[in-house]
């Protein structure tokens, strides 16, 4: 199945070269970090975590969305969905993938990775956040493209994968609740201490991962025989609209009980992302841009459906996406950070090897996506020809 | 089997690229290393055969036993000798040189072990 | 298809019920782990010296230190002593920047020490006083359930927090879980030189090892002293002044069991439930 990749036009030879290259620029740079030390980013003691974790963050979140496209297909039987769900299958391998990627780059001591097996420690969150999200990569390994094999050699895929894509369903829950989880157990930092931030990451990620996929989708059906068909798109507007709807809804959430509540540490972080704090605020447009960018992207993307225009549809959703990303991949980790538990205000910025980094990071998720996208459209189109 | 034509020239180059380091040296395993001994200490903590194969389970006994477990710093030997349970202020006071002893054989073992990244190596003479 | 449905429903009810004894099994994690399975069972009979809902656990040698801000204020030398010790002992680099920034003792203005005390009103001496800090080597510590190699642990010999760097994977978990900001990070290499050829450890210390570039470090209540009959450098070296009493919390004969029944003491943030066992005199 694997040879449709190998074969292909000319564009998708040249999309392969240029994510590898960035690839390559990224690998440059690691290997300046591995020689350097994680002192090469703009990581610094007050904010010690940065992009690769709040990409991270993000990208679960991403992963997670998956189950939107494989719930109401496996478990609802609608089969509009048959077509695209193995495209959120494998939109979740290539989004955990980049997750795990991320947290190798952010490690201190890499090599020591497996230390984390060799001692198991069930009181860590980061230990349970290893098991599931490995457990959801090979899940959603084992059953999208285990479902997709059968399809292509013509025959009715095996029972036991039901059972894997029915544990997959769970287990996309777990993997946002866990990296939630991370966060909102820590004492003394009040921006994450608080319940709702495992329903918000799910509303987020039940946003932003569909509109990722019908982003892409909607391009393919410019450049490829692949078409969604117009009543999974109208669902998954549907879907992406009212998750982002309740994502920002739980944001409003945050907001009143912060500042209706006056206690201080509940407002700061929150000062600091949309007002500044003590003349510090380079997060300030990101953030605004998020909620305002939000707010037009799922207005438009009702109003677009309405019309029936396609372009309107993908603009929204890359909206929307961007929105969400400011939100959790940006403001969210980092503000965490600010001000610190003994309320300095250090503000953060991403050096040119890190955002290399990841820029590497998010091209090798593309590339995964991009071949596992050319081995389903092609098994796809020759089936149903 | 398909591909037989290309499956066993692959095969047969994979080995050979495999065990280019032992036909390169012509099946010499070169000289045997020679740790330049202590001459003032009578024995080591334990029997020298047992340091040689397993010096490096010992030191992570005792590496887990005295930072985690805050286990005695000093012992004895059999015959009573008393020692420090530790590599910079316990091994490197009779192996007065790292690179007269440690290093020879670990070079021609081709490993690096990281002990050296934090604990400081004694002042080499000369 | 109805069957398979019914099915699924089944597995689906079988999981809500193992969703409901979660909280359980998430409880007995958190309260009764490895090390901290005395602090759960022997509560009661504790004394119920501590801030908070619960009482300390009464059996085991739990090390803690007072800190007297006056006696500070009044030598004002004492607290770059302390840290000098401290700091020259251990290996701590100094990289002469913020960001990349290691530091296992120092000082605090009051306003960042206590961020949870009122500011108003405050008598001015205060705002001046240099209030010194280190880890606080709580007794509930979030730095060490959030470590996943359990490369940062709760000694069960004498109760302090302390790292073990062989196994620490920089994951950097335990400094998004300290409160206190006691922990730093290897951003890079404490051995090497800055661009001027100065090494950052300024004078080696052969007795103690350094630390590697990519682990978290803090103070380690000088438990390498501590082994050998020592007092920890930054107690030596306020000598008789009486600005830092060190001792077992649970001996009620102990010096500082004593100054700690004779005087008005505060902690940082003891809201949090982390009970530090570290006190401040102020």
């Amino acid at each position: 199945m694997i040879e449709k990749a190998l074969s292909g036009s000319n564009r998708y030879w040249a999309w392969i070269i240029f994510l590898l290259a960035i690839m390559g620029v990224g690998g440059m740079f690691y290997v300046q970090q591995w020689n350097y030390g994680l002192g090469i980013t703009g990581m610094s003691r007050d904010v010690s975590w940065g992009v690769y974790i709040s990409q991270f963050t993000f990208l679960v979140g991403v992963a997670a969305g998956g189950l939107m496209l494989v719930l109401p297909y496996y478990l609802h039987n609608y089969k509009v969905f048959g077509r695209i769900t193995i495209l959120g299958e494998f939109m979740a391998i290539a989004a955990v993938s980049m997750c795990l990627m991320f947290i190798i780059a952010d490690l201190g001591q890499p090599t020591r990775a497996l230390n984390v097996l060799i001692h198991p420690t069930p009181h860590s969150m980061l230990f349970w956040d290893m098991i599931v999200l490995n457990g959801y990569l090979f899940l959603n390994v084992v059953g999208g493209w285990g479902v997709l094999h059968a399809q292509y050699k013509g025959l009715k895929y095996a029972t036991w994968l039901k059972w894997i894509v029915y544990l997959s369903i769970p287990w996309a829950i777990s993997i946002h609740t866990v990296t939630a989880f991370l966060y909102c157990g820590l004492p003394g930092r009040h921006f994450w201490l608080t319940a709702i931030l495992a329903p918000r990451f799910l509303a987020s990620a039940f946003a932003a991962g569909p509109a990722l996929l019908l982003f892409i989708a909607l391009i393919m059906k410019r450049t490829t025989k692949f078409d969604v068909g117009q009543e999974a798109t109208s669902k998954l507007v549907t879907i992406i609209g009212y998750a982002a709807l309740i994502n920002f809804f739980f944001v409003a959430c945050e907001m009143f009980v912060a500042y209706y509540s006056q206690i201080p540490g509940h407002m700061h972080t929150l000062d600091y992302l949309f007002w500044g704090l003590e003349g510090k605020d380079n997060l300030v447009p990101w953030m605004r841009f998020s909620v305002f960018g939000g707010a037009i992207g799922i207005a438009l993307l009702f109003l677009a459906r309405a019309r029936k225009t396609e372009v309107g549809i993908m603009v929204a959703c890359a909206l929307i996406f961007v929105s969400l990303w400011i939100d959790k991949g940006l403001g969210l980790v980092l503000g965490g950070f600010v001000p610190s538990p003994l309320e300095r205000v250090t503000e953060y910025y991403p050096s040119l090897p890190e955002i290399g980094i990841t820029m590497g990071i998010w091209s090798a998720g593309f590339l995964i996506l991009t071949i596992l996208y050319k081995v389903a459209i092609e098994v796809k189109l020759e089936k149903e020809a | 089997m398909y591909d037989l034509g290309k499956i066993i020239p692959g095969l047969i180059v994979f080995v050979g690229l495999v065990s280019f380091p032992i036909w390169y040296n012509g099946g010499d395993a070169g000289a045997i290393p020679k740790p330049e001994k202590p001459v003032l200490a009578k024995e080591c903590v334990a029997d020298i055969q047992y340091m040689r194969t397993t010096h490096m389970q010992l030191l992570m006994a005792w590496r887990d036993d005295i930072v985690r477990e805050g286990g005695a710093r000093t012992w004895a030997t059999a015959r009573g000798t008393e020692y420090n349970r530790s590599l910079q202020s316990g091994c490197m006071k009779c192996h007065t040189s790292k690179k007269k002893f440690c290093d020879t054989c670990h070079e021609y073992a081709a490993v690096t072990p990281y002990c050296w990244d934090c604990h400081i190596a004694p002042q080499e003479t000369k | 298809m109805d069957a398979k449905r019914r099915d699924f429903l089944k597995m689906a009810g079988l999981s809500a019920l193992a969703g409901l004894t979660a909280p359980a099994a998430v409880h007995m994690l958190v309260n009764k782990g490895p090390f901290q399975a005395n602090a759960a069972t022997a509560a009661p009979v504790g004394e119920a010296g501590e801030g908070g809902h619960e009482a300390a656990p009464a059996t085991g040698v739990r090390l803690g230190m007072v800190i007297d801000i006056k006696k500070f204020g009044e030598n004002q030398e004492l607290a770059r002593q302390c840290i000098e010790a401290c700091h020259s002992i251990h290996n701590v680099p100094d990289y002469g920047n913020a960001k990349d920034e290691i530091k296992w003792i120092w000082t605090e203005d009051y306003e960042h020490a206590f961020t949870d005390q009122s500011q108003y009103k405050r008598n001015t001496t205060l705002h001046e006083l240099p209030i010194m800090t280190l880890c606080n080597h709580c007794d509930n510590p979030p730095c060490v359930r959030a470590c996943p190699t359990q490369a940062t642990f709760k000694s069960k010999k004498t109760g302090a927090v302390l790292m073990d760097y062989h196994r620490c994977i920089g994951c950097r978990f335990c400094m998004a879980a300290c409160p206190y900001g006691a922990r730093s990070f290897n951003w890079r290499d404490p051995r090497g030189k800055d661009a001027k050829g100065q090494p950052f450890i300024k004078h080696l210390n052969a007795d103690f090892p350094t630390r590697t570039r990519g682990v978290v470090e803090k103070c380690n209540f000088c438990a390498e002293r501590l082994a050998v009959g020592k007092q920890p450098a930054c107690v030596e070296a306020c000598g008789d002044t009486g600005a830092l009493v060190f001792g077992d919390l649970n001996d009620p004969s102990s010096p500082i069991s004593k100054v700690l029944a004779e005087n008005f003491t505060i902690q940082r943030n003891a809201a949090l439930g982390t009970k530090p066992s570290l006190f401040y005199i102020i």
